[in-house]
């Protein structure tokens, strides 16, 4: 039997490596871009492996960081800001919703999930955004339109409709009030729960270039998405003349192509880095979002 | 007896209301980011003066949809949205399936692990950087351009339109395939083990198992997930359509779906209008999308509804 298996297990995991491979191997490429000399780079084009390590981009897009460092700034506040508020305000509503005896579940929830079916379209929103509610060009704007999402709402309902009501109806005979419970009580015993979707809110808030790409022009409120695609047709949005050069490289070829890339992987770098730890907690929101959607 | 009601009741009401204190900032943020923007599709019918404000610019009736007859370019960015949502669902809906189904069959767990944490890469990066990496391969020095060149071929994936229906596919479905996978997987892992077992009792081959147990079990998976990428087939993943071609005015006929032309004719012309005239048709068109599409899963099997 188990002699049968192994040409297809050889195959399917074949299949599976190669796949893999293809995952990993464009980060690979721009990896090995932002480490060539860009010399190199303009005579034989990108290669995989590098002729020999450069790290002019680095140097070059490093030397005077501001600019980055403030974008870092904008994008490290607004994701953590954001996610802790996001879900504050996600738990407030998804704990009532998954309530059996909240007399406004029904209609509540048809309230929030009638915003996933229909919605005004993006030009009566950008007017009351941007003329009505005059958020443009402030911090705001890059976090309050995040702050209650209904898919996340449904998934953390879900987590919460797992807690035993039992829990509850001791804790009210006890005569603590519903935020004590909340609190108290619900906070503690959802947090795998509550892990799940603030990693869905982080990666939703550092990912994000919809809304600076909407609403931000000022200079010192770009955060680093929006930054890269600033840089994706003009690299001299960074350093805008040439005595932003560092010392040694003055009258050497501008590391144009090799700093772009060098920047990518310093966007995608902090995301990467931490994220497939939690790869688990992806997988579990991923389900209980989808099997009770 | 009585007194005792009367202190049940009132404590429902007080648990009611505070409830509904805890939901309130968020009802309060949907209200305002997404209801009062639901109120505003008036403007679709207005044309708007910015010197009058919303309010007070004059009403067009159907004036602003009257284009949707006069040009050309809505009703090919309408084919646009509609062939890449039907093609993206198409291939990546049966390639996640099979990827799910090879993925059980895999006996190493530790290889499933690893494909696991991998799959989610591409799920990681934002567009802007997928852009980025597209780049890398078909730029001017990618990967891919300098391996044409080596044989000969100079090519430039930047002017060429054909290449892009085929790029886009290839781009969407690379980062979506491993995120899909892994939820139809878990889908398969629900399934009981015991239906397998009795399979293999009776002699069933892998093929029957999976064509007569996994596939009817996963049914109601498929169903919600295709029921929810049809309900958003008036709309596109702007970041794909609008960061990986690099905003080239050539490729536009390719690549210019509704979400990109509303942004773009929001942008450059400042119709207001008309943009909020083709949104508009973009929610309504989307809206009944979703209310046909159920209802017709609703016909066939009550159980696989999405409301």
């Amino acid at each position: 039997m188990a002699f049968k298996k192994i040409g297809p297990q050889v195959w399917i995991n074949l299949l599976f490596i190669l796949f893999c491979l293809s995952c990993i191997f464009p980060l690979f490429a721009i990896l090995s871009v932002s480490f060539s000399n860009e010399t190199d780079i303009i005579q034989n084009g990108y290669r995989l492996f590098p002729a020999m390590f450069d790290f002019s981009a680095y140097a070059y897009i490093l030397y005077k960081p501001l600019q980055i460092l403030n974008a870092f700034k904008v994008s490290i506040f607004v994701s953590f800001f954001g996610t802790l508020v996001s879900l504050l305000i996600t738990a407030g509503i998804a704990y009532p919703l998954a309530r059996e005896d909240f007399k406004l579940k029904n209609k509540l929830s048809f309230y929030v999930f009638f915003t996933m079916l229909f919605n005004g379209g993006l030009v009566p929103t950008y007017m009351l955004i941007n003329n009505y509610l005059h958020l443009s060009n402030t911090i705001w704007v890059l976090i309050l339109p995040y702050l209650a999402v209904p898919w996340f709402i449904l998934i953390l309902r879900s987590f919460m409709q797992k807690i035993p009501h039992s829990i509850i109806e001791s804790c009210m005979m006890d005569g603590a009030s519903e935020f004590r419970i909340f609190f108290q009580i619900i906070l503690p015993l959802a947090k795998p729960g509550l892990a799940t979707v603030a990693l869905f809110m982080l990666l939703q808030y550092w990912n994000d270039w919809w809304l600076s790409l909407l609403y931000i022009e000022k200079e010192s409120l770009v955060p680093l998405q929006f930054m890269l695609y600033r840089m994706m047709n003009n690299i001299s949005f960074l350093t805008n003349s040439s005595n932003m050069m560092p010392p040694g490289m003055k009258n050497v070829v501008l590391p144009s192509e090799s700093a772009r890339m060098a920047m990518a992987i310093v966007a995608a770098g902090p995301m990467l880095l931490v994220f497939p730890f939690f790869q688990k907690y992806f997988v579990r929101g991923l389900t209980v979002g989808a099997v009770k959607g | 007896m009585k007194k005792q009601q009367g202190i049940l009741r009132t404590q429902s009401y007080k648990k009611n209301i505070q409830l509904g204190i805890l939901a309130l900032p968020a009802i309060l943020l949907i209200f305002v980011f997404s209801y009062v923007p639901m109120a505003g599709i008036f403007i679709a019918f207005k044309n708007i003066n910015y010197e009058k404000g919303l309010f007070h610019s004059p009403w067009v009736g159907f004036d602003n949809f009257k284009f949707f007859f006069t040009s050309n370019d809505v009703w090919l960015v309408v084919r646009n949205t509609l062939s890449y949502n039907i093609l993206f669902i198409a291939v990546g809906t049966l390639l996640s399936i099979v990827f799910a189904i090879l993925l059980n069959e895999v006996l190493s767990r530790r290889m499933v692990k690893a494909y696991q944490t991998i799959f989610f890469f591409p799920y990681f990066f934002s567009w802007i950087i997928v852009a980025y990496m597209t780049y890398s391969f078909i730029g001017p020095y990618g990967v891919l351009t300098s391996l044409l060149e080596r044989i000969g071929i100079n090519f430039d994936f930047y002017t060429e339109t054909w290449v892009w229906p085929i790029l886009l596919t290839l781009v969407s479905i690379w980062k979506g395939l491993g995120y899909m996978s892994i939820i139809f997987y878990a889908g398969i892992m629900g399934i009981s083990q015991e239906y397998f077992e009795a399979a293999a009792i009776d002699g069933a081959t892998k093929l029957q198992m999976i064509r007569k147990i996994t596939i009817p079990l996963l049914m109601p998976l498929i169903t919600i997930m295709t029921l929810l990428s049809i309900g958003k087939i008036f709309y596109s993943d702007f970041g794909l359509f609008f960061f990986v071609p690099r905003e080239i005015g050539q490729l536009y006929p390719v690549t210019q779906v509704i979400d990109t032309y509303v942004y773009r004719m929001l942008k450059a012309s400042g119709d207001l209008g008309m943009s909020s005239a083709v949104g508009l048709f973009q929610s309504a068109m989307g809206f009944i999308v979703v209310l046909l599409s159920n209802f017709v899963v609703k016909k066939v099997n009550e159980e696989n509804k999405l409301f």
